[in-house]
């Protein structure tokens, strides 16, 4: 049996029926929002993914009743929520917990996929340069949401943190401190 | 002597997480041919190397670049610049393989130290004591084809540091002479810094069975239960006549923790972690682990329990040829 890369939670499928009803529309919106801010902020990661910046990347969240497809236009980012089947160069699937511990350096994403909690399919090179790019990058999803968020900001942050800790999910990216 | 850690950085985020778990010294390489990683989205422009030195020396560490892949004929100054570049960069030792830019190093760059790359397969004490004397090398990485004895009796016969891989890819095959990789897929870790290169992997999942394969040949083939592979030649599933098996070697990874004091005993003055290619978090827990066994070892402690097998391919580790039982 493949060993598990570490316990990774899976999103409760209590939680996850109700998103079968949500409007993707807006939500397709605020993502490509979200992802120019980020594009903004962290440049390199464009610079980085090189012949791969105009790739298209499903990143499917297989616990959730949805698929994202990410088209980094070369700096321009543009994301759509979907429930249909989707193609693109590359997919990337897993838990969402599993592809957000990614994002945020909690998890090796090579040890992910000897775990089978990761799959890949299609543009190996693509994907592979992504995960490399992001890794590089340094994300951390929840403080880029907060600085969008003006006075919202530290509840929001507090809201996070609430919700990292009790589900196990990595919503920010893990403090690194200097052991030497 | 502590035995110093030496830490793979394919990014510069990685090289600070190195720093920043411990890492005596990290390697790391440019993103172009010159060196055996050359994987999309990893390694250095010119900026983030100098960036990368500054704040390895900021923290006390150093910094190795590696440019180990063997120059094309009449392309020559893309790999002559990659040295200048990392002497310009800060860098305190650059790890080569080829005699004709060894020669140039020397040469043009004398006050750069010269570490000999393990892609330049030196595996006895006569070869290594010839590019120390021709080319001022001053420590070699051996290959990964080496028991601890023989590495004992390398190190009898030489002044030139040694340095072994210690966890990580395990490459079975005579290194910087394999082109395995080519015949699938055109490209080799010697002439294009890629053994099996992304560019050539694909993946299908059919109702869990996983084909992996290279170049369009199927490498592996796992069922649902079965850790997923990647598609390296020397470590694929064959058939031939009524056999199906391994060929070269399973799909494991390299761990000789445990071998760190026989490797002290033998000589050895520092341990390399293989991952290059490999994410911030793995390079942090993998440091980690190996400073603290280190550490322990210094201090006449018990050496720590390691946490590694997870990180590894096949989620299995071998001693590989430091404990000899081939097939």
């Amino acid at each position: 049996m493949p060993q598990p890369a570490t316990t990774i939670p899976i999103f409760p499928p209590l939680f996850a029926a109700p998103l079968r009803t949500l409007p993707l529309a807006p939500l397709s919106v605020a993502l490509s929002l979200y992802a120019r801010t980020v594009a903004k902020t962290h440049p390199r990661l464009f610079r980085r993914l090189g012949e791969h910046a105009h790739k298209r990347y499903v990143l499917d969240p297989t616990d959730l009743p949805f698929a994202i497809l990410l088209e980094p236009n070369g700096g321009a980012p543009k994301v759509h929520v979907t429930r249909r089947a989707v193609t693109g160069d590359a997919r990337i699937a897993g838990s969402l917990a599993a592809l957000l511990g990614m994002v945020h350096g909690a998890y090796d994403g090579d040890a992910l996929f000897f775990s089978r909690d990761l799959m890949v399919e299609g543009d190996t090179g693509a994907a592979l340069a992504l995960r490399n790019a992001v890794d590089d990058a340094e994300l951390d999803l929840s403080q880029e949401a907060a600085r969008l968020s003006g006075p919202l900001a530290r509840p929001l942050q507090k809201i996070f943190a609430l919700a990292e800790q009790r589900t196990g999910v990595s919503l920010s990216r893990p403090e690194e401190t200097t052991a030497w | 002597m502590v035995m110093e850690i030496v830490c793979p950085a394919g990014t510069p985020a990685a090289l600070r997480a190195a720093v920043k778990a411990g890492a005596h010294t990290v390697y790391c390489g440019f993103a172009d041919e010159t060196n055996a990683r050359n994987f999309p989205g990893l390694n250095f422009d010119r900026e983030e190397m100098r960036e990368g030195v500054a704040f390895a020396h900021s923290h006390g560490s150093k910094v190795l670049v590696a440019i180990n892949t063997f120059p094309r004929a009449g392309d020559e100054a893309i790999w002559h610049r990659a040295v200048s570049d990392a002497e310009a960069a800060g860098a305190d030792a650059v790890i080569l393989a080829d005699v004709g830019l060894l020669d140039y190093a020397a040469r043009y760059h004398p006050g750069l130290r010269r570490h000999l790359s393990v892609q330049a397969a030196a595996a006895n004490a006569d070869v290594i004591n010839f590019y120390a004397e021709t080319f001022g090398v001053r420590r070699v990485v051996l290959p990964r084809v080496l028991s601890v004895p023989e590495i004992a009796a390398i190190n009898a016969e030489t002044e030139v540091e040694t340095e072994v891989f210690v966890f990580g890819g395990l490459c079975v095959m005579a290194e910087g002479r394999c082109s395995l990789s080519s015949y699938a897929t055109g490209k080799s870790p010697n002439m294009n810094g890629v053994c099996s290169p992304a560019s050539h992997v694909e993946y299908h999942d059919e109702g869990g069975v996983l084909d992996a394969k290279l170049g369009g040949y199927t490498i592996h083939r796992v069922a649902k239960d079965e850790p997923a592979p990647y598609p390296t030649l020397c470590k694929g599933c064959f058939s031939a006549g009524d056999k199906t098996g391994h060929l070269f070697e399973d799909p494991v990874s390299l761990n000789a923790e445990h071998l760190i004091p026989q490797l002290k005993k033998a000589g050895v003055t520092a341990l390399k972690i293989e991952g290059r290619q490999r994410s911030r978090s793995y390079v942090a827990q993998v440091v980690g682990n190996f400073r603290a066994a280190v550490d322990a070892l210094e201090a006449g402690r018990p050496m720590p329990e390691g946490m590694l097998t997870r990180l590894s391919e096949g989620q299995a580790t071998t001693a590989g040829a430091y404990m000899k039982v081939w097939r």
